[in-house]
């Protein structure tokens, strides 16, 4: 991970402690918890050439440009002949090179899914400042550095692995120091994460320490539970202001978004006056850094990880005690401000920060509050479709789905640009014009709104949403019909709300999307002859009876399987399967910590010079193991007691399993509407935005 | 125009269907009338309506008339405004909800009106509701607006008026029963299908384009 090149940043004297017997790396030099520490991004420590790099890079992400902006090649070392050195066989050169796109591997059907173009779809592992900064900014010893750790896990098979293997072996350079101790922190339980959190690990003695988080209920794991309650508002008399800060305080995670002249416009826990002292801080730093023309991306103080992130008129913070490094906690920022696109499209934004920066962006935003806490609570609980950028499929058999695919094209009507059906946020069956998939981050944004949030669902009847899809069009609004269906009653009756194990009411929902605002009708009809017809031919029942049956559990899928949970991230899909998170992660708090893990694996084979294919990590609770090839990657967890040639063999069986299950579990190709609309008109029949600022489009 | 009026198997029995919007500023209480009207139900904690939403429901008159209403739930944001036509455009009744304990709210909903009455269906049918009265039954201090100066507003405007309370129920039903007794059963030879959203003529045969009774507001 570590892209974004913070050196040394957040060496936490935790972290040393717990990790000088297993450590591989050598130490990193230590600083003052309490100080803000190597705050700037491309500062400290680098070259001025990388540095002017690395602005330039940003600047050319401003968004005059970002729409044509295309990532260049995936960044190559100059000094590569150093890695060449060794042990590091021809094989090596299968290691993800991370923004190729790979046409080659979708020689099937093009799928429905896509993630290139957008800058803000950037990688879970880097974030778009990589592309281009990256290609000469290794030096020598960083490389060498690396590239000692990658020889420890050459020999990985699947039956063996040497011992070398089973210690931390991700890359640690400079580069990446600090997000990856930070993450490893919360693996090993380090100092990175606030005191009651780490009071968590008390369990790393216990035999089987995420079994006794099931069964967990003491007051510690009541704490995390409280993350969520809401802090009520300060009273006349600022009595309980101090309690307040307290409760505040004691959140693990913040995010703040505020305008660059320093109004607040969104702040997940307590009111923007509770705060306004701490949103004027966060504002001075920020703009002191970019008075100097050098952009503050990261800084650690008090335990805390701060990400920030400056997107246009808009400045957005993470401030994180879970562990989670820069890049992940950059993708969260951005599916937070695609939100905020999704609401005013960009060009209102821009035209409505140029009119007036002082623009209080919480009046046009009203109302879309709890779309953002919804997301900020899905990133806090951990997210496995953010934390991979892809998409998970309600497993049916592949006919089953040819004929729901097949009736979702007879029954389309001509003004419909994308329809989908959803299933407690699976993605059923999408229909979609030739030329233009999906991005998943519009998805995200989409299942968000109908499944996280409560609005649209609790209203009960049909809806008509404008809306704008960043990754398709940030410029202008589409207008989608949503509407309903039980999974558990037939149609019309959907009293009942039972809710399964991921807490989403078990509902599918019909999703038609349309660039003409005045197609409600339309597409209502269509809605009406797509459902009769499901009904009619027994898929609907199929799709009913997926969703009650839930997701396998691991032992399910790989019988007396080790395996306690784990992701499989198809590459070419963009589209992830998992087993249920029963019956070992039912809570909160060990779902939490899964999460967590998985952050770890996916934050050290991502790492920028980690070009790590296998990468297996032992802890007190756990072991696990994180493989990647150009085709997919999985991450796997087993118990602790469970050796490490059961865990590789259950992955070898995941992976035959997904290979044999392909179809199933995703969606390959989905539905193309062969008489489809070029782009050409499809971005005229864009509508403007809404209301006033129409003259920006 | 977009009503329906026929009769039904039995003899003498008739059904018509309206199409109603709601309008009124954010957090009046619009989605909360409909929800109880509808199913009958309230949350204390309701989210903002995104977009729009569209139900039905049907309630009998008497024995022999029932009225069927489309219901749009029109988001109250200052960014959705711009969509509001394409709701009311053909709508023959509209609900403007205000907040009986927020001053503002009685403004916007006079704007609502006025919006309506230059725009809309000559002979739509207005209601204007002060929602929220459980609150100040509790506590007579938070009332913003009188009954008499809202009644007044409301006799001078046309519109029929009630306060309610989506929470208690108090006078929700009572608020869509006057309108649907208000809305012209009687022009039974206006048998104009489902409303139909499109501006301008259309010349599907399936929506075969009855103008009867309303004036043309394309």
């Amino acid at each position: 991970m570590g892209h974004d090149g913070e050196e040394s940043l957040a060496t936490s004297e935790g972290e040393e402690e717990l990790a000088n017997d297993r450590r591989t790396s050598p130490p990193r030099d230590r600083d003052d918890e309490s100080t803000i520490r190597g705050v700037k991004e491309e500062g400290a420590g680098a070259s001025p050439k990388e540095e002017s790099s690395t602005i330039s890079q940003a600047r050319s992400n401003s968004p005059e440009t970002e729409q044509e902006y295309r990532p260049p090649l995936p960044p190559r070392p100059s000094n590569f002949g150093l890695l060449r050195e060794g042990s590091y066989s021809p094989g090596s050169s299968l290691q993800r090179s991370k923004n190729t796109s790979r046409p080659h591997l979708q020689s099937t059907a093009t799928t429905a899914l896509s993630r290139t173009d957008i800058h803000t779809q950037s990688y879970q592992d880097g974030s778009r400042e990589t592309f281009a900064a990256s290609a000469q900014t290794t030096p020598p010893s960083k490389a060498i550095a690396a590239f000692g750790s990658i020889k420890r896990i050459k020999g990985f098979s699947g039956s063996e692995g040497g011992d070398s293997g089973s210690v931390r072996s991700y890359a640690p350079t400079l580069e990446t120091g600090g997000d990856v101790e930070s993450l490893l922190g919360e693996v090993l339980g380090a100092s990175q994460e606030s005191p009651a959190w780490r009071l968590h690990s008390t369990q790393n003695e216990a035999p089987d320490p995420f079994d006794s988080i099931t069964y967990e209920d003491d007051e510690t794991t009541v704490d995390f539970y409280r993350e969520f309650d809401e802090i009520s508002a300060v009273a006349a008399d600022g009595e309980n202001e101090e309690q307040l800060l307290n409760q505040w305080k004691s959140k693990r995670k913040h995010f703040l978004i505020l305008s660059s002249a320093g109004k607040p416009i969104y702040n997940r826990h307590g009111d923007d006056n509770l705060i306004s002292g701490y949103i004027g801080i966060i504002q001075t730093i920020i703009s002191f850094y970019e008075g100097a023309h050098n952009q503050l991306k990261g800084f650690t103080a008090a335990g805390a990880r701060f990400v920030v992130m400056s997107q246009g008129p808009l400045y957005l913070v993470a401030i994180s005690k879970l562990g989670e490094n820069d890049p992940q906690l950059r993708v969260q920022l951005e599916a937070l401000y695609m939100q905020i696109l999704s609401t005013l499209t960009l060009p209102n934004l821009t035209h409505m920060f140029s009119n007036r920066p002082s623009t209080d962006l919480r009046r046009p935003l009203q109302g879309t509050e709890p779309l953002l806490s919804a997301l900020a609570d899905t990133f806090t609980r951990g997210s496995p479709p953010t934390l991979l950028s892809a998409l998970e499929c309600l497993t049916i058999r592949k006919s089953h789905r040819q004929v729901i695919n097949d009736t979702l094209l007879q029954t389309r009507c001509e003004t419909l640009l994308y329809g989908l059906i959803v299933a407690s946020g699976r993605l059923v069956s999408v229909v979609r014009p030739r030329k233009h998939s999906l991005h998943p981050s519009d998805l995200q944004l989409i299942f968000n709104m109908l499944f996280e949030a409560r609005g649209v669902k609790a209203g009960g009847g049909e809806n008509w949403i404008p809306l704008c899809l960043p990754g398709f069009n940030k410029n202008g609004y589409l207008y989608m019909y949503v509407s309903f269906i039980s999974a558990y009653e037939s149609i019309g009756e959907e009293e009942h709300e039972r809710v399964n194990e991921s807490g989403k009411p078990d509902d599918i929902a019909i999703l038609l999307i349309s660039a003409n605002k005045e197609s409600f009708y339309d597409l209502r009809k269509m809605r009406d002859a797509l459902v009769d017809e499901l009904e009619a031919n027994g898929s609907m029942a199929i799709v009913r009876s997926a969703v009650r049956r839930g997701r396998p559990t691991a032992t399910d899928i790989v019988p007396g399987t080790v395996l306690r949970h784990f992701l499989y991230k198809s590459r070419a899909n963009v589209q992830f399967t998992m087993p249920s998170y029963e019956p070992s992660f039912t809570t909160l708090l060990a779902r939490r910590r899964l999460l967590s893990l998985y952050h770890a694996l996916h934050a050290s084979v991502h790492a920028k010079n980690a070009h790590l294919k296998v990468h297996h990590c032992i802890s007190r609770e756990s072991i696990s193991l994180a493989w990647v090839t150009p085709l997919f990657e999985l991450y796997c967890v087993a118990g602790p007691q469970a050796s490490r040639n059961a865990l590789a063999q259950s992955a070898n069986k995941v992976i035959q399993w997904v290979r044999k299950e392909e179809e199933r579990v995703f969606i390959i190709g989905g539905a193309v509407s062969l008489n489809s609309l070029d782009r050409c008109t499809i971005y005229k029949k864009l509508t403007p935005p809404a209301a006033r600022y129409s003259e920006q489009i | 125009m977009s009503s329906r009026v026929s009769t039904g198997a039995r003899p003498g029995a008739r059904f018509a269907q309206f199409k109603l919007v709601l309008l009124g500023e954010s957090a009046v209480g619009k989605s909360s009338l409909v929800l109880r009207f509808v199913k009958d139900q309230f949350d204390d904690y309701r989210e903002s309506t995104i977009g729009a939403a569209f139900l039905t429901q049907t309630i009998s008159l008497d024995d022999a008339t029932t009225v069927k209403f489309e219901i749009w739930d029109t988001a109250g944001q200052e960014r959705y405004k711009s969509l509001a036509p394409m709701y009311y455009r053909n709508a023959n009744c509209a609900v403007v909800v205000y907040d009986i304990t927020q001053a503002s709210s009685l403004d916007k909903a006079k704007s609502w009106v006025k919006e309506l009455q230059r725009q809309a269906n000559e002979n739509i049918i207005i209601a204007l509701a002060g929602n929220k009265s459980d609150l100040v039954a509790e506590h007579p201090d938070k009332r913003a607006i009188t009954t008499a100066d809202a009644e007044a507003y409301a006799r001078e405007a046309g519109l029929l008026f009630f306060e309610t309370s989506a929470k208690t129920a108090e006078n929700v039903r009572e608020l869509f029963t006057a309108i649907a007794r208000k809305l012209p059963l009687e022009q039974a030879g206006n048998r104009g299908m489902r409303a139909n959203p499109r501006q301008g003529v259309d010349l599907r045969p399936e929506a075969p384009g009855t103008q009867g009774g309303g004036a043309c507001n394309c």
